[in-house]
């Protein structure tokens, strides 16, 4: 064992960017589909579920992190569903209690982050092998991956579907509806959140050419 | 001719490896293959070239829905002209249809093939030649009305995701221009339904007092049994069959599709096994709706399915696209029998949907290689069997 680390060394400052591009969850691994399907008709609702989703993932990587030498691996998983699925009831009531509308939107979706699948995939690959910290930090890098692809397709699609940017109709004060711009009714539907978020991984690949597949 | 050659000829060496405008050898390359049959020869192996390449035979498929296209241009003018209630001799009736089309002809090719060449330059690939035909096919399954900024990004949509997204011309999953067309009607379902797009004018304009535009789909679909135009006009079969209807552009006249047909099946480009099998689909299902009849939708005689919406126009131009449709002969009247049943099916049972052949041909690409791969296993096995039982005897 070499020295203390310092907390923010350069492994661990990767572990917070490397998510953000080269492995986002989204558009590299492909997990956590789903919810951006769902809740990405709105900016707002997105912003929210990307934070809750970055409170859940941080704090029960850091967790099962720190339980990690006690776990006994065959019941592994109902250990880690535990920890995701109380981190994920307390978020629930804080926002019922302090964003209820926000809340509403999001519907199942809130209590569905259980099931997203970046999170049981961080906590398999990540915090049963890392230190509390790094655990941590590896949790806040993937969420604000996911909530990065969340928030750009959101503002695409809101704005394309319809017309505002966070509730503000945009194109209405720019008078574009006078020259006969119509709302584009598909971008609210789930197929365009799905062709966004194909458009963003061909823009990356397009860009990071050692992310193309060779098979 | 020999002037064009000759100039042709002249400029090429700039677009060459080394030229001033090399970047640009793939547009050069589009118009020049377009103009003049190109000269290449195979050099190793003893090779057959058809003179027919791949521009030549969408300039057929372009040809053969001239009818269908010309008699849109004309049933425009006509409906426009009924609408207002006056009567015009053929060639005013005519002109004012052509106004209507021609631009939004113009904008679908333009963005269409805009789309094209950039990415051919991109890629530097040679120019994809399938544009032709779905730059004529997307003007033809509109409502007159549509706004030309929705053709354009409809238009932008089918080729980038519809097509250049899979890699172009050949491997899409999707025909494009239905791909279009479905997301014009996904996207702004209010231009792309009810009973004022159908007939130009008709939106903002004034019609005599009474007058509906509506489809005789739309119609069938509340329940009507006698299909007006809400004035003394009733609509016969044989306005069905030469298309005086109000409908997309260039689908309402069977007369001038089955010629198109003819075209195509003599020139051997579409399929008439996927024609044949699509209709006989349709009618199968029709019938079967017929036999069952709980309303009056139902109890449309199975035949005038065929002429109606865009099923005979969906048969003969889109199911029969070389590139989305089934490869195998079997797999070919599989997948145009589904069709004519899906088609039927979503008309007349999903009234969220008036008209089906668009849904059920897409859907239809979408399974065509699973109904291939089956025809082929069930080949293998087959022949497996024989070689087994050969085998045996030996």
């Amino acid at each position: 064992m070499s020295g203390k680390e310092p907390l923010f060394s350069s492994k661990n400052i990767k572990l917070l960017t490397e998510p953000l591009n080269k492995s986002n969850p989204i558009t590299v691994l492909v997990l956590g589909i789903c919810s951006a399907l769902a809740v990405t008709v709105k900016l707002e609702p997105s912003v929210v579920m990307a934070v809750s989703v970055m409170a859940v993932l941080a704090v029960s990587n850091m967790v099962i992190s720190a339980m990690r030498s006690y776990i006994p691996p065959r019941i592994r998983i109902i250990v880690q569903l535990v920890v995701i699925a109380t981190m994920v009831i307390l978020v629930d009531q804080v926002l019922k209690a302090f964003a209820y509308d926000v809340s509403k939107q999001l519907s199942v979706f809130v209590g569905l982050i259980i099931t997203n699948c970046i999170i049981m995939g961080r906590l398999e690959a990540f915090a049963l092998g890392n230190k509390p910290w790094p655990s941590f930090l590896d949790g806040i890098g993937n969420a604000a991956g996911y909530g990065l692809i969340l928030v750009i397709v959101a503002f695409f699609r809101e704005l394309l579907g319809s017309g505002t940017i966070w509730g503000y109709p945009v194109l209405e004060k720019i008078g574009l509806y006078k020259t006969g711009y119509v709302n584009n009714g598909m971008m609210i539907l789930p197929p365009m959140a799905l062709i966004t978020v194909g458009i963003i991984i061909w823009i990356q690949r397009g860009k990071n050419k050692d992310l193309i597949e060779t098979n | 001719m020999k002037a064009l050659r000759n100039y042709i000829d002249k400029i090429k060496p700039n677009f060459q490896k080394g030229g001033k405008f090399e970047k640009l050898h793939s547009t050069f390359d589009a118009f020049e293959t377009f103009l003049f049959v190109p000269n290449k020869v195979t050099t190793g192996g003893a090779h057959i070239r058809d003179a027919v390449d791949m521009k030549r035979t969408m300039a057929l498929v372009v040809l053969a829905m001239v009818p269908a296209l010309l008699f849109g241009v004309w049933n425009t003018g006509h409906q426009h002209f009924l609408a207002l209630g006056e009567v015009k001799t053929f060639w005013p009736v005519f002109w004012y249809g052509f106004l209507q089309v021609f631009p939004i002809i113009v904008v679908s090719y333009v963005t269409g093939l805009g789309i094209e060449f950039a990415f051919a330059q991109v890629r530097g690939h040679e120019v994809n030649e399938g544009f032709l035909v779905t730059g004529m096919l997307i003007p033809l399954v509109v409502p007159v009305d549509v706004p030309l900024w929705m053709v354009a990004v409809a238009t932008a949509f089918a080729v980038i995701i519809g097509k250049e997204v899979f890699g172009g011309t050949g491997m899409n999953i999707l025909n494009p221009a239905l791909t279009a067309r479905a997301f014009l009607f996904f996207a702004y379902p209010a231009e792309m339904s009810g009973d004022k797009v159908w007939i130009a004018g008709l939106k903002n304009g004034v019609a005599l007092d009474g007058f509906s535009g509506e489809t005789i789909l739309a119609q069938a679909a509340v329940g009507k049994t006698a299909f007006t135009n809400g004035l003394d006009k009733i609509y016969t079969t044989a306005d069905m069959f030469f298309g005086t209807i109000p409908g997309s552009i260039g689908e309402t006249s069977t007369l001038a599709i089955l010629i198109g047909a003819a075209i195509l099946i003599f020139t051997g480009i579409g399929s008439w096994k996927i024609m044949s099998s699509v209709f006989a689909g349709g009618l199968f299902m029709g019938l079967i709706l017929n036999l069952f009849a709980i309303n009056t939708y139902m109890e449309i005689p199975a035949w005038e399915h065929l002429m109606l919406g865009g099923f005979a126009f969906g048969a003969v131009f889109m199911a029969t696209d070389p590139v989305t449709a089934a490869q195998t002969e079997k797999g070919k009247y599989i997948y145009g029998f589904l069709v004519g049943i899906l088609a039927i099916l979503v008309r007349v049972l999903n009234p969220a949907y008036p008209e089906g052949m668009m849904l059920a041909i897409l859907l239809m690409n979408v399974f065509a290689p699973l109904i291939d791969h089956y025809v082929v296993e069930a080949n293998i096995k087959r022949r497996l069997k024989r070689v087994k039982a050969n085998v045996k005897e030996v």
